[in-house]
């Protein structure tokens, strides 16, 4: 099993949902996150108080995938959250030791 | 009722000072009445929620109730001192042109019956009132984000006491600067400059908030700040034109002047920002029409629309130069610019409010003093009110300071003042 990590920009988070559905991933988890690469922030303005903003809004997916599937994630999240502009995001591939579905007990790839 | 310059010092001097019962035998009108109730909730609404949620929007999330929470118990603790001896500190009988006495002590004399002037007592005596609760409110602005809530109501009632009772009888209730000619019909001196100059000497003796500049301290929510700009506005047509104490033409001429004022110097401090940011904001927007409510207050009972336009624009340009550029370049934080928007502000307007008076700029008229000499008196009014004013909070912070304290001390700064000293959080969103 892997754990996918994504960070996207926020507006495409529903292109990816779509793509991961269709390549075969049934759950997601997702948070608000900030940070930067090479996307630059911005500044704002209160009173003469001027800030310069360098961390940018962007979500972040989590998925847990069997072996086999990871190849599709991957070229799935690439491709829909892709918009050829700087700040498009990375994908993160961990190894992921262990799974247990909560409900009924079930471990390893029956727990995905 | 036809205005003069000494008619309208005059009467406000005659309703306040004199002893309703018998000097002033005059009938009950209901227009006035009603229109004096009206004025009372509406500048009462300034405080709460007007200023409060202006205040609210501007501070950091972790602070947003605190100074909500001031402005509050401001009301409610003012409410209280007010009836119990500040009313009559105010409007009582003068003594020695300082102070008036405790005749009306716990409201003493004032029945359903008492009249001031063509009002009833009671609705004098509550109209005042909401001018001394948002002006200690104002000062919240100036030490907001670090002071301790203790600390900060026993410095507010002895506030009252001590400065605004006396400033508000030396311009009002029948004091030297309202003999000496001092033209301020709705509060240049009593409000704003008092409130400015304490709130510049709070910020500077209470220190500057951990952090300050280097730290950023966004406001959390603007949107509020609208509303609480927006609800000052509206308010401050009770403020102003209530000030007539009557419904006449020179409550429309005030309301008029108000809202003139107002809309220059919001439009000169959004241009400004403009032409030196690059981007007109909405901060700026509301601090410049604040600016100019706060100019016209003074002014607003002795000046024609072309005159509360010049005083919106000075008004404008000059806060926006002391908030913007001063500020910063003096180091102190004055963290909501209670100095730089109400004492400026205040100052500005006093001092135009001898200018545009001249009939022949279309005001109320000079009377038997020249423009020059009327500009010389405004000065000395200001100068006497910040004088005062200064000293007077200097020693009460100092005295408190010594005794309990005046800052939250450096984990509740951290931690943000609704948790540490409320246990309570403003927003619970999740």
């Amino acid at each position: 099993m892997k754990l996918i990590t994504a960070v996207i920009k926020p507006f495409k988070l529903e292109d990816v949902r779509q793509a991961l559905g269709e390549a075969g991933i049934q759950g997601l988890t997702v948070t608000e996150v900030k940070g930067f690469g090479r996307q630059k922030g911005h500044t704002e303005l209160y009173r003469g108080a001027e800030y310069s903003v360098d961390f940018v809004p962007k979500t972040k997916i989590e998925a847990a995938v069997a072996d086999a599937l990871v190849e599709q994630a991957v070229e799935a999240i690439i491709v829909s959250a892709a918009t050829g502009s700087i700040g498009d995001g990375k994908v993160f591939v961990s190894d992921l030791s262990q799974a247990v579905r909560i409900r009924t007990g079930e471990t390893g790839d029956q727990a995905l | 009722m036809k205005l003069t310059r000494k008619l309208a010092v005059a009467s406000a001097a005659a309703m306040a000072a004199a002893v309703p019962a018998v000097a002033l035998a005059q009938d009950l009108s209901a227009g006035d009445t009603a229109w004096m109730l009206t004025s009372t909730a509406l500048v009462l609404f300034m405080t709460i929620p007007g200023l409060s949620l202006f205040y609210a929007g501007m501070v950091r999330a972790k602070n947003t109730l605190s100074v909500m929470m001031q402005c509050f118990t401001i009301t409610c603790l003012m409410t209280v001192l007010w009836v119990f001896y500040v009313y009559s500190l105010a409007f009582g009988s003068d003594v020695g042109g300082f102070v008036g006495g405790f005749d009306k002590a716990f409201m003493a004399g004032v029945t359903v019956d008492s009249m001031s002037g063509t009002i009833p007592e009671t609705v004098f005596s509550m109209f005042q009132l909401t001018f001394a609760i948002i002006t200690p409110a104002l000062i919240v602005g100036a030490f907001a984000e670090r002071m301790k809530f203790s600390s900060m109501l026993v410095f507010m009632a002895l506030w009252v006491t001590v400065v605004y009772g006396p400033v508000a009888h030396w311009v009002w209730g029948g004091g030297w600067l309202g003999e000496m000619g001092v033209l301020d019909f709705a509060g240049g001196t009593v409000v704003h400059i008092n409130a400015g100059v304490a709130g510049l000497v709070a910020a500077i003796v209470l220190g500057r908030r951990k952090g300050y500049p280097q730290t950023p301290m966004k406001p959390n929510n603007l949107v509020l700040t609208m509303v609480g700009a927006a609800m000052l506005w509206v308010g401050w047509f009770g403020f102003n034109a209530g000030s007539e104490l009557a419904a006449d033409g020179v409550a429309g001429m005030a309301m008029a002047v108000t809202q003139i004022a107002t809309a220059g110097a919001a439009l000169t401090w959004m241009v400004l920002e403009w032409m030196s940011h690059g981007k007109p904001s909405a901060l700026g927007l509301v601090s410049g029409a604040v600016a100019g409510l706060v100019a016209i207050t003074p002014a607003s009972g002795f000046v024609g629309p072309m005159g509360a336009l010049a005083i919106g624009a000075a008004s404008g340009l000059l806060c926006y130069f002391s908030v913007v550029k001063v500020k910063r370049a003096l180091g102190y934080d004055d963290s909501l610019d209670a100095f730089g928007v109400h004492g400026v502000g205040g100052f500005v307007g006093a001092i135009l409010t001898g200018v545009f008076v001249d009939a022949g700029l279309g005001g109320a008229g000079l009377g038997d003093v020249s423009m020059g000499g009327q500009v010389l008196i405004q000065f000395f009014g200001a100068g006497a009110t910040i004088v005062y004013c200064a000293v007077a909070t200097f020693i009460i912070l100092k005295v408190i300071d010594a005794i309990m304290g005046l800052r939250a001390g450096e984990e509740a700064e951290q931690e943000g003042l609704d948790l540490a000293l409320h246990d309570e959080a403003g927003y619970n969103l999740q």
